[in-house]
């Protein structure tokens, strides 16, 4: 929404689809904050909060895109407020910050940086409504309840210039045309069994890239949050211990000081999540089954509770029975967010190998957000780092689209003749199919293979289980049939084209998890616990074809500053 | 459990029926939603909407046992063995539990529901103290879930003329920020014998909103405004 933005001021004619109402996408589930160096409680810099993004991401982020991102923060984070976006506020009237794991003063000191720019606990849900407040005052035009399907690429040149969409409503098939075309279309958390994500995160972008012949960046980086409610899934955030809450195992002691004696709680997710699993691992889990730990923040006191968690303090009671202003939270770490994606340079352009380029440009094509790899969350996100992603590459990928829109002829190419056909052929098959497979009964076995073979921490035989078992599940997913019939909000059927996209999702995340062999970020091997700098600091590209995988190197040079070099990582 | 689920498909159907569905619930399903995508496993024609399912996107509001809620933030346990579920009252259906929600979102957008600040945007952020701040709390948490405006008679009546109850929360929310400067314009656009006025302190609206807000004193708070304004 932030790039359709850019188009709408430019005088573009722009159409934004979404398979709900934009308000309803799952950034609105963002909690916890934005990170923007204002130095309004601490002293901050780009520089600092760049070094903590390039060592949050185990040196596997693209020093270019993440010194980018960083210098732009407080520039998007000070439109956002601009906008309208209803942030805390400091006794002085600026924007309420407060700490985040990882983010630290002075390049890593043992001091942390207050960066997160927070609305209470609620900031994607503020940041989602006003960036499509925005868009309305701006006469942005949404087609609402309208799936993308398949890209559709210039035979010549590779070109993408256009879509196929379905409206759900009525059941149509229309194609689109488009100079450009932005992929935003989020993660696809549901790949696992256990998810903060919501239903919706199904990885529609990634397949639409995957089918059209275009590779996936870095796809066995998932993160783990640290804290989801046990059993539910559901998110509590980070900012919960940026305010000072933090973790206890069964005998009520502070493990995380143990794993990471300076940040303790606040170190970064992929770690605090390692060491809560290792917990539960080695018998010191709460609960009947020791299956989970416990969040505690009742010494936070019901006024800063209820002032700046106060959506925390309603999940808490609707989904764990618990009121955390006296007890703590049942909570267990949690697929969140897929540091992989479409790959893209810093204008959003996605980029892909041709001839002796790895990164050659797909013209008429960009991604941003979750679907796109940048690549700045390299092996492991920040927290805060992703609603920044979105403005900064937003609203940069939305500059490049002028700009690209602008050189362009001015009548639009023509599109193939059988532009439409892959999507109909898709559909087709779905309308004719009265038996074979239940979508519901491969998508649960296609959760529990990830679940089980590609998690926290990954096991060599699983791997290669979880590889032959996705296979098996790609081949049954070729057989899935639904009764429902109806052009009309054919939910059935939507469930089934999503689940095409999750086969890509998921093969694509276990195919690059066995692949390499290493421990870095969010992906952490037995047999290969320690980092690998001489052999892997690259970038994975999984392409579907051949189901066969590609590596490109990691940007280490930034735009003006010094490399960052790659250290041991401790918190 | 045990539910009766209205039916409806455009299609297929004459006209809507209920239809009765029972499931085996597990110690993971907590909400309704949970129920509902059972439902939806022994037959995949049943049609609703969902997607946080952590009561924060507003996609799953609808009527449960005569009360609009969200299904999602609603615990099975708290309901009766038997639950009657409908599409939110007072919309047109498309299909099933799915209402055609486009005259609430049009009463949404007529009150310009974006900032309007004609100065110059300073260098950085505007200055706003945590009081003025707070004005903000129990408005700018609303989801546009519908489960308030779907529930007042007053929109029922004239959804085509009267703003309903999140659309005058929505209102009240610009107005009462301290950063927007179009109070007046704004007013303008309610002092009417519908778009405001139609609300007759029902406060079916406060009964139902799953976030717990108060759309009921905000329109009162707007209301006191055109008061103030007129003497």
């Amino acid at each position: 929404m932030r790039a359709a933005l850019e188009l709408a001021r430019a005088d573009l004619r722009v159409a934004v689809l979404s398979k709900v109402f934009p308000t309803r996408s799952h950034t609105v589930a963002a909690q916890g904050g934005i990170a923007a160096p204002l130095a309004n409680s601490t002293e901050d810099n780009w520089h600092w909060h760049m070094y903590d993004t390039v060592k949050g991401a185990d040196y596997l982020g693209d020093q270019d895109a993440i010194e980018y991102m960083c210098r732009r923060a407080i520039e998007v984070v000070v439109e956002l407020e601009h906008m309208g976006m209803p942030f805390d506020r400091l006794e002085n009237g600026k924007i309420y910050q407060r700490p985040f794991g990882g983010h630290t003063q002075d390049y890593g000191s043992p001091k942390m940086a207050m960066r997160s720019c927070a609305a209470a606990d609620r900031t994607g849900h503020a940041m989602l409504h006003t960036l499509y407040q925005q868009n309305v005052r701006a006469n942005t035009q949404f087609l609402v309840e309208w799936m993308a399907l398949d890209l559709i690429r210039d035979p010549q040149d590779g070109a993408v210039v256009g879509v196929t969409a379905l409206e759900m409503e009525t059941g149509e098939l229309h194609i689109l045309q488009a100079k450009a075309v932005l992929l935003a279309t989020g993660g696809a958390g549901r790949i696992y069994w256990a998810t903060t994500n919501a239903f919706i995160c199904t990885g529609d972008g990634l397949g639409m890239a995957a089918r059209a012949g275009l590779p996936l960046e870095d796809m066995e980086f998932w993160q783990f949050h640290p804290t989801g409610v046990a059993g539910a899934g559901v998110l509590i955030t980070e900012g919960v211990r940026g305010e000072g809450g933090y973790l206890l195992n069964k005998s009520g002691e502070r493990f995380m000081e143990r794993y990471a004696p300076n940040a303790k709680d606040l170190a970064s997710r992929d770690v605090v999540s390692r060491a809560m699993t290792t917990e539960i691992k080695e018998g010191r889990g709460v609960g009947p089954h020791g299956d989970h730990l416990l969040l505690k923040l009742d010494h936070l006191g019901p006024e800063v509770i209820n002032l700046r968690l106060p959506g925390i303090r309603e999940i808490a009671m609707k989904f764990a029975n618990v009121d955390p202003i006296r007890d703590p939270i049942p909570v267990i770490p949690t697929v969140h967010y897929q540091m992989g994606g479409v790959p893209t340079n810093y204008m959003g352009q996605v980029v892909a190998p041709e001839g002796n380029s790895k990164e050659a440009i797909v013209p008429g094509l960009y991604a941003v957000g979750e679907a796109a790899c940048v690549s700045v969350h390299g092996a492991n996100r920040l927290g805060t780092n992703s609603l920044l992603d979105l403005v900064v590459f937003g609203k940069s990928s939305g500059e490049q689209m002028v700009k690209d829109i602008a050189a362009q002829p001015k009548a639009s190419r023509n599109l193939p003749k059988d532009g439409g056909d892959n999507t109909r052929a898709r559909l087709a098959r779905l309308d004719s199919a009265n038996s074979g497979e239940r979508v519901v009964d491969v998508l649960h076995d296609l959760r529990r293979t990830m679940q089980a073979d590609c998690g926290v921490f990954r096991f060599p035989d699983d791997l290669r289980n979880g590889v032959s078992k996705m296979e098996e599940i790609a081949r049954r997913g070729e057989r899935v049939f639904i009764t429902d019939k109806s052009k009309v909000f054919n939910t059935a059927r939507v469930e089934a084209l999503e689940l095409e996209n999750l086969i890509e999702t998921a093969m694509s995340t276990v195919v690059s998890a066995e692949a390499r062999k290493e421990s870095r970020g969010a992906h952490t091997r037995e047999d290969f616990p320690k980092r690998d700098d001489q052999n892997w600091m690259k970038h994975t590209l999984w392409f579907k074809e051949g189901n066969r995988l590609d590596y490109k190197p990691v940007h280490q040079r930034p735009l003006s500053v010094e490399t960052m070099q790659p250290k041991v990582r401790t918190y | 459990m045990k539910l009766s689920i209205y039916r409806y498909d455009p299609d297929l159907d004459a006209k809507p029926y209920m239809k009765d569905y029972e499931v085996q619930l597990e110690d993971s399903d907590r909400m309704l939603l949970d129920a509902l995508v059972k439902v939806k496993t022994q037959d995949d024609t049943l049609a609703f909407r969902r997607s946080c399912r952590e009561g924060v996107c507003g996609s799953d509001a609808m009527n449960v046992n005569g009360k609009n809620r969200l299904a999602c933030v609603t615990k099975i346990a708290e309901l009766p063995g038997h639950v009657t579920i409908r599409p939110l009252p007072g919309l047109p259906v498309i299909r099933d539990l799915i209402v055609d929600m486009t005259q609430f979102f049009k009463q949404y957008h007529s009150i310009k529901p974006y900032l309007i600040n004609a100065d110059p945007p300073p260098e950085r952020e505007r200055l706003q103290s945590p009081p003025e701040r707070e004005e903000l709390n129990g408005l700018y948490e609303c989801i546009l879930c519908a489960c308030c405006s779907t529930s007042c008679p007053s929109f029922w009546w004239n959804p085509d003329k009267f703003v309903g109850p999140a659309g005058l929360l929505q209102a009240y929310r610009f107005i009462a920020d301290t950063r927007d400067q179009a109070t007046n314009e704004r007013l303008d656009n309610l002092e009417d014998p519908y778009r405001l006025f139609r609300c007759h302190t029902i406060m079916n609206c406060v009964d139902v909103c799953p976030k717990n807000l108060n759309p009921t004193k905000a329109i009162n708070h707007i209301k006191e405004l055109l008061v103030k304004r007129s003497v």
